[in-house]
């Protein structure tokens, strides 16, 4: 019965992955024109500022540097959670997805930072079309981080009630696949919003 | 969510989360995940939004009937326009084809269900949500008023004080999370789930059709949800994305739903490429002409779909480059679709046919798509369409195209599938009526508005006045409206009539058509379980090649009957998922938040309550009741006995079912 196989971690799948994981694959697929609109809407607008502010004279580039390094981080011990869980090991799984909600927590944390200090130098959500669509775009991928770092917390939870054992590590493998995702998305945006020479006032 | 959802308690209910048991009655229908159900739950939420459309055009035609005509009032006539576009493109083409997609996807590739049951659920309950979101506007009076399109930034703020584009917002923000997990499901499903031996080019090309409008929707789902986004930030706190004033940019909204709108086209059609391209091979009595270049060309369309956006906005100034390269593609995109009108065309050539209701509606798809293609291709040719944007010229394209297209199209599948969903055939003769009508009122009403639109005629105009020789071919289209009506009353007349008359008269039997796809290997009407037992497919047409075979000298012999080859549906140890209440509670959830954001933030509490429920009863609700139907099947390989299946819960039960 092709349904009873589906869940079976991908045995007997047309695709040998299970249903579970392609569908987080192919959700991720859309994902990625939902960034390329919001991202290309950045381009368009990052140099009509109006009034305000401009993105080179606001950006504090060392600072979102060390948070993007901080996000990237959290793939890293997200994988070393999987692997741990792969192995049968609860407690460093649970130790390493800790350690991934803080990070993810941390870099969501910086972002907070960052855009009230914009808006205490002056760019508002609807000061120009630059900011308009900076903050629309850095807001989605951090409602994006958001609702990962309640994935991992849920996987916590189910860790200590003791549902989430050896057999089910695939659970853990997808919400890092959806993790890891929102990670790469992040050096897509930190490059075109940062790291392209950005035009001053 | 779909993460999470594994973490369900094992085997046993939680608290008040327990699985629904009764599939009867009105709970039965609320609470099911069955694919046939929800597919025939599409078909009819379509059918009643069709009605609403079609009175919506009859208006526009009564009002454009006579000159100055008095009918509507300016502002009603736009509220009017709008919602027949939006009703028809979103709330009865879609979901039409999401209808026969359920219903038919699983049984064509041979699965028992969705990959996904109780999100195939959500997608209905949510776009049904959506739908009468966008139709309660009439009631609070402020329905959209912007066109379909609904450029900004005349659907800003400024230009669109009122309430409509709010609604146009939110409606087409929900039926787009329904049309997205809808394509997520099936696409998982078409990849994962096939029946042993069937590879992806031994896949009915109707098949086909839908897997690559499922990657469309994926793909051109998430573009319009941006524009909408930054449409509804713009008008309800303020952004600048459409606003000139501070340097806005009003062509972003016209690309990015256009980036949308185009692959939306194929969307549309596709579905009806894929149900005649079942429908001629079967009453052609041959198989289906170049099967691989109709898959093909399919792709192609896919593909190509995403090049030809902005010859939607030839006129607005994108510059000459722009316009001769996207004048190029469009002209190339004609040609995958030229190849599947030749290809059908061949499959009839030298064929029996046999002239049933749904061969003739296959017919009325393969001529009039061909002159509102024609008419499209003449739009590719930039100075042309300089001439015809805006006018009755586009209005008569699209409508040969989406009407002689996609609805005549959807009404040939209803022929030839009605007996495999309801177990009794539409009667011949209504249908002919039914289909003659339709196609000469469609011919009257919409051939009319290339001579409209060629004499200047715009679209969008609530009167025109007398002396521009715009009176006789109004008047007679509208006339023609009335007789598609007409032939749409049929249609209603047949379904009635039709089942009146199958209480007195023996069942249709499992093969009316002599048919060749996997679905009519089950009985008719199709049981709750699909198939007996699982088919090994050896060839394209599998169901055909069982049924006959060459003989010695070469000549095709029959070698079955059609009882032969049928399963009789008399299997009782197939497990099935249990159903749930919670796709209809999140779904029932989403209105809440769209009023909320509309009027007052409180009343998205409820919403987000209903929603946080949802999830959380997903999530926690057995993934299967250890008290339902049960059992496995008999080559099932992990089949054991009940006492070891409970014993197991933990592990293998749990796992069984589609956690979708």
């Amino acid at each position: 019965m092709a349904d009873v196989a589906a869940v079976d971690n991908g045995h007997g799948t047309g695709t040998g992955l299970s249903n579970n994981k392609l569908l987080m694959w192919v959700f991720l697929g859309s994902e990625c024109l939902l960034f390329g609109g919001l991202i290309s809407t950045y381009l368009i607008y990052r140099s009509r500022y109006a009034d305000g502010p401009a993105p080179g004279d606001i950006f504090d580039i060392p600072f979102t540097s060390v948070s993007s390094f901080i996000l990237l981080m959290s793939s890293l011990t997200m994988v070393l959670s999987l692997s741990a869980l792969q192995r049968g090991d609860i407690r460093n799984n649970r130790v390493w997805l800790l350690a991934t909600a803080l990070l993810g927590s941390l870099f969501i944390g910086g972002q907070v930072y960052e855009f009230t200090t914009f808006l205490r130098e002056g760019l508002g959500y609807t000061t120009s079309p630059f900011s308009s669509a900076f903050f629309t775009l850095t807001g989605f991928h951090g409602i994006h981080v958001s609702l990962g770092i309640v994935m991992l917390v849920s996987l916590l939870i189910a860790s200590f009630r003791g549902t989430l054992t050896k057999e089910r590590s695939e659970t853990v493998e997808i919400v890092g696949l959806y993790w890891h995702f929102v990670d790469v998305v992040w050096i897509f945006i930190f490059t075109v919003i940062y790291l392209v020479p950005s035009p001053t006032s | 969510m779909s993460d999470t959802i594994e973490l369900a308690a094992p085997g046993r209910p939680l608290g008040v989360y327990t699985r629904p048991r009764d599939n009867t009655g009105w709970r039965g229908w609320i609470t099911t995940v069955d694919h046939k159900k929800i597919g025939i739950l599409y078909g009819v939420t379509a059918m009643v939004f069709f009605g609403i459309g079609g009175l919506e055009a009859l208006l526009i035609r009564l009002q454009l009937a006579t000159p100055d005509g008095t009918v509507l009032g300016a502002d009603t006539y736009n509220r009017v326009f709008t919602m027949h576009g939006v009703t028809m493109v979103f709330l009865v083409i879609m979901p039409l084809a999401a209808a026969f997609a359920n219903y038919l996807l699983p049984l064509q590739i041979g699965a028992r269900d969705v990959a996904f049951p109780r999100l195939n659920a959500l997608s209905y309950w949510v776009f049904l949500a959506g739908g009468l979101f966008l139709n309660v506007s009439w009631l609070l009076g402020d329905s959209p008023d912007g066109g379909w399109f609904a450029y900004a930034p005349n659907t800003g703020v400024v230009f669109s004080p009122g309430h409509g584009m709010d609604y146009y917002i939110l409606g087409l923000q929900i039926t787009g999370i329904a049309s997205l997990i809808s394509a997520m499901n099936l696409i998982v499903t078409v990849l994962n789930m096939r029946t042993p031996g069937m590879t992806l080019f031994k896949m009915p090309v109707m098949t086909w059709m839908i897997l690559v409008v499922q990657f469309l929707l994926l793909f051109a789902v998430p573009v319009i949800t941006v524009a909408l986004f930054l449409l509804l930030f713009d008008r309800s706190f303020g952004a600048n994305f459409f606003n000139p004033e501070m340097g806005g940019d009003p062509l972003l909204w016209q690309h990015l739903f256009w980036i949308f709108g185009h692959p939306e086209v194929y969307i549309l059609i596709l579905p009806s490429f894929g149900i005649i391209s079942e429908v001629i091979p079967t009453f052609s009595r041959k198989p289906l002409f170049g099967y691989p270049f109709m898959v093909f060309s399919g792709i192609a369309i896919g593909f190509m779909g995403w090049g030809v956006w902005a010859h939607h906005m030839f006129v607005s100034g994108i510059g000459p480059i722009s316009v001769a390269a996207f004048s190029m593609s469009t002209m190339f995109i004609a040609v995958p679709t030229g190849v599947k009108i030749l290809n059908w065309l061949a499959t009839m050539w030298g064929g029996k046919i046999k002239f049933t209701v749904a061969m003739l509606f296959a017919f009325g798809v393969v001529s009039m798509f061909t002159i509102g293609g024609l008419s499209g291709v003449t739009h590719s040719v930039a100075p042309a369409d300089t001439q015809q944007t805006d006018t009755y010229y586009i209005v008569a394209h699209f409508h040969y195209v989406i009407f002689g297209g996609s609805l005549l199209g959807i009404f040939a599948g209803f022929y030839f599938w009605w007996p495999k969903v309801f177990g009794h055939l539409l009667s011949e003769k209504l249908g002919k009526w039914n289909f003659w009508l339709m196609i000469i009122g469609f011919n009257m009403t919409f051939g009319p508005m290339h001579i409209l639109g060629l004499q200047g005629m715009s679209r969008r105009i609530d009167s025109y006045s007398p002396g521009f020789g715009f009176e006789f071919w109004n008047m007679f289209a509208s006339i023609g409206s009335f007789i598609i009506a007409l032939g749409v009353l049929m249609f209603v007349i047949n379904v009635i009539a039709s089942a009146r008359r199958a209480r007195h008269e023996p069942p249709v039997g499992p093969d009316p058509w002599d048919a060749r796809s996997l679905e009519w290997f089950t009985p008719n009407p199709t049981p709750v379980h699909n198939f007996d037992e699982l088919i090994q497919v050896d060839s394209l047409d599998e169901f055909w090649h069982r049924k006959y075979a060459e003989d010695e000298n070469g000549r095709v012999v029959r070698v079955a009957t059609a009882e032969e080859v049928c399963q009789d549906g008399s299997a009782t140890d197939t497990h099935l998922p249990s159903p749930s209440y919670w796709p209809f509670v999140m779904a029932a959830g989403f209105p809440f938040v769209g009023f909320g954001l509309i009027y007052t933030l409180w009343i998205c509490i409820p919403g987000a309550l209903l929603i946080l429920m949802a999830i959380y009863g997903w999530i926690f609700e057995p993934t299967d009741d250890p008290d339902g139907p049960h059992g496995h099947h008999a080559d099932d390989p992990s089949d054991h006995d009940e006492a070891e299946a409970s014993s197991e819960a933990a592990g293998e039960t749990a796992e069984e079912a589609p956690v979708g």
